[in-house]
């Protein structure tokens, strides 16, 4: 298997104050590897560093992804290669049709790759046929890109993003806060429904709840900037029942 | 947040050689004396050739021009003007009248070459330019203090439609002038409409006669070229009893270390039934990265919907000047008239924006609406100043007003200074206001999605801006859009 994401003795600061503090991870293609921890362990930062989120300061250690330097390319370079962030919090932007929106970004991905702009009725066939496939009405695709759009819906708008743009790396960012069970649901099979060979998610989560959708082939444990604890599926459920307390002491 | 950092630091150093408008064209011109008196005014009224009426109605400005102060109330900054230190009348040099196109000093065609304003009608009217079928503007183009060339007058005449410099008006269409001119903006007006008024050189006059639809839009191009100059055009524009107008006006000037002052005044009166659209995309020279230079644009603008259900509507997309003085308004005299007024100002730089509205209503049954956006970017002040009021004796009028601000950056200022009169109980006055940023999360969540720092910054101000640009006529919306961007290039990475 060829690794797709290498994490080698990542050291992160923000305004001078070490959030992680050497952390590997390597992930291979087809992988979806579940990064768990209580708050404050470093999760999103991680996830933000590999997307190249500005404020981070990188201090030590590498980020390999496709064997190429992660960190010396630009976020929207980073997009173009294949690396896909769904945010915790999608942002609205008003006035912006959604459809516009996926149209820019898909061709400024595909300009970024040599690859040819999608004509206009190229890129309907092509929205049409991935929104249909995760049953995202066509009228959510005619208001302005998450204004006014419920928690779910907001999700849901990620996973058509992560279709439509067809990343090879899918950073999932807490994707269950602020879902109630059904939108959840929803969420999850559409996430599910991209799992392939080629293409690796990882999925960061506070609870084990969100576990039971997207079923991991690895998961594991933050606290305190490392990572403390890796293992299978199981790993999960083990936590459910004993807690975060136990790795706090061994973090520190 | 180095990123953030990052921003305000090209903010700082915000590039206004962007400016592309900013060549000057050699070309010899005449110019009245430096300085203001009664006998610089004799000058200007007898270059023009007007008529006695014309320079007494000048004088009687100027007289009073001297009792008044310059006004204070807005919020800018600047230093001094020394009204005596300017030239207040500057033409081309031309040996003779002009007959047509070819007779024009080539320099003065090249300039409007340069800035895509097309004057060669032969070519458009032959297809060679434009594909059949397009729509075709008429431009007057101002250059300095003279309208150099009006296009299309033949065909408009055909309509009925007059559309010629003022000063051309003056002498052929003096009862029309007599009756309008200085009816919406009378000469005592304010300080700088008084000025104008004085000084006046050229502009625009458009009457379009009792049912007439305009067969085309009419343009004005104003281009200031000489050094120490100021600009003082009038546009007068008429629509007669159920015509209907659409003007649009555009205005670029050189590159120069001074400030330059363009007071102009423009004057709508529409009757029973009438519409007039009125779009302007003002680019005057907004002064370089230390806000040295630039125009100082103080302008009365004014509307009089005169007649019963009649409209008028400002549209405008203000992105140059060092200074931008400016309320285009609405007298809502008739009953059932309605006024607007949708406003893009983008102020970047040292710029200095303090932009409004006045809706008036006199009359019942009217209502006005009004739409702002302010974008402030770099180290500049964008102030929304506007007056919603309703007579004691007009019933059931109505109003919806939406001022929104965006702000690029934390060096700049967004302000908003709405006064609203309601005289009479059955008004209906909504107002809406609304300041955000253009916040680093935004800007990350579109590059994380592929856009650069530039794509995604032009996405969301787009998207802010797009109610108001949905206004402008289509050709003049996609100048406006690539201005804006121009606009705020440098404004970030």
């Amino acid at each position: 298997m060829t690794a797709l994401l290498e994490v080698k003795g990542l050291k992160v600061q923000v305004e001078e104050n070490e959030i992680l503090h050497g952390l590997d991870l390597t992930v291979n293609e087809g992988e979806v590897h579940a990064i768990m921890g209580p708050n404050g362990s470093g999760k999103s930062t991680l996830s933000h560093v590999i997307a190249g989120k500005p404020g981070y300061e990188v201090t030590a250690g590498e980020i390999l992804f496709k064997g190429e330097n992660l960190l010396e390319m630009e976020p929207n370079e980073r997009a173009a290669k294949g690396v896909f962030l769904a945010f915790q919090y999608p942002v609205e932007i008003p006035g912006v049709a959604t459809m516009t929106f996926l149209r820019t970004a898909l061709n400024a991905q595909r300009k970024a790759r040599g690859e040819g702009e999608y004509s206009t009725p190229d890129f309907l066939k092509k929205v049409r046929e991935v929104s249909a496939r995760l049953s995202i009405p066509q009228d959510m695709l005619k208001r302005g890109v998450n204004v006014g759009f419920s928690g779910g819906e907001k999700k849901r708008n990620e996973v058509l993003q992560m279709a439509l743009f067809e990343p090879s790396l899918c950073i999932l960012d807490e994707m269950d806060s602020g879902l109630d069970i059904d939108a959840l649901r929803i969420a999850a099979d559409g996430v599910n429904s991209l799992r392939s060979k080629g293409r690796a998610m990882v999925v960061i989560t506070h609870y084990q709840r969100l576990l039971n959708y997207i079923i991991p082939d690895f998961v594991h444990v933050m606290s305190k900037g490392r990572v403390v604890k890796s293992g299978g599926k199981d790993l999960a459920l083990e936590l459910e029942k004993s807690g975060y307390a136990q790795f706090e002491d061994k973090a520190a | 947040m180095p990123a953030v950092q990052e921003t305000v630091d090209r903010v700082r150093e915000i590039d206004v050689d962007q400016y592309r408008y900013g060549f000057e064209t050699q070309i010899e011109s005449e110019k009245a004396p430096r300085g203001l008196t009664e006998d610089t005014i004799r000058f200007i009224s007898a270059k023009k050739n007007e008529p006695a009426w014309m320079l007494e109605w000048r004088l009687e400005a100027y007289r009073r021009w001297l009792t008044m102060e310059e006004p204070t109330w807005a919020r800018v900054e600047y230093p001094k003007i020394d009204y005596q230190d300017l030239y207040y009348y500057a033409a081309p040099k031309q040996k003779k009248s002009v007959g047509s196109l070819d007779e024009i000093d080539p320099e003065i065609l090249k300039t409007y070459e340069k800035l895509g304003i097309p004057l060669r009608e032969v070519e458009v009217l032959e297809g060679v330019v434009k594909p059949e079928g397009e729509r075709r503007v008429a431009v007057d183009a101002v250059f300095d203090s003279v309208s150099v060339a009006t296009t299309f007058q033949a065909e408009l005449k055909k309509a009925g439609v007059i559309f010629m410099p003022i000063s051309e008006a003056i002498r052929e269409h003096p009862d029309l002038v007599k009756k309008y001119l200085g009816s919406v903006v009378p000469t005592s007006d304010n300080f700088f409409a008084t000025l104008n008024s004085a000084v006046f050189s050229d502009g625009s006059f458009v009457y379009v006669p009792e049912g007439v639809r305009c067969p085309m839009e009419l343009s004005t191009y104003f281009r200031i070229n000489e050094r120490n100059t100021g600009q003082f055009e009038r546009t007068l524009i008429i629509a007669d009893k159920g015509a209907y107008v659409s003007y649009l006006e555009g205005c670029t000037a050189p590159q120069r270390d001074e400030n330059q002052l363009h007071a102009a005044v423009v004057e709508l009166v529409a009757l029973d039934d009438a519409e007039i659209k009125y779009s302007t995309v003002q680019n005057w020279y907004p002064g370089n990265s230390e806000g040295k230079g630039g125009i100082y644009n103080f302008v009365t603008k004014r509307g009089d919907c005169r007649g019963k259900r009649s409209k008028i509507s400002w549209t405008q997309v203000e992105t140059g000047s060092a200074i931008t003085w400016k309320y285009p308004s609405c007298i809502l005299r008739g009953d059932h008239s309605q006024g607007e007024f949708y406003s893009i100002a983008i102020s970047n730089g040292f710029q200095q924006v303090d932009s409004g509205t006045k809706m008036i209503h006199l009359g019942s049954n009217t209502s006005s609406r009004i739409i702002s956006k302010g974008i402030a970017a770099g180290k500049s002040q964008n102030t929304y100043r506007g007056l919603v009021t309703a007579h004691r004796k007009a019933a059931n009028t109505r109003n919806f007003t939406a001022c929104d601000s965006l702000l690029i950056g934390d060096k700049c200022g967004a302000h908003t200074v709405p006064y609203i009169e309601a005289k009479n109980s059955s008004a209906h006055f909504e107002h809406e206001a609304t300041t955000s940023k253009i916040s680093e999360d935004m800007l990350f969540y579109c590059i994380q999605r592929g856009l650069s720092q530039e794509e995604a910054i032009g996405l969301v101000v787009n998207g802010f801006v797009k109610d108001v640009l949905q206004q402008l006529p289509m050709e003049f919306a996609v100048e406006a859009q690539k201005l804006i961007s121009i606009s705020l290039e440098g404004s970030v990475g």
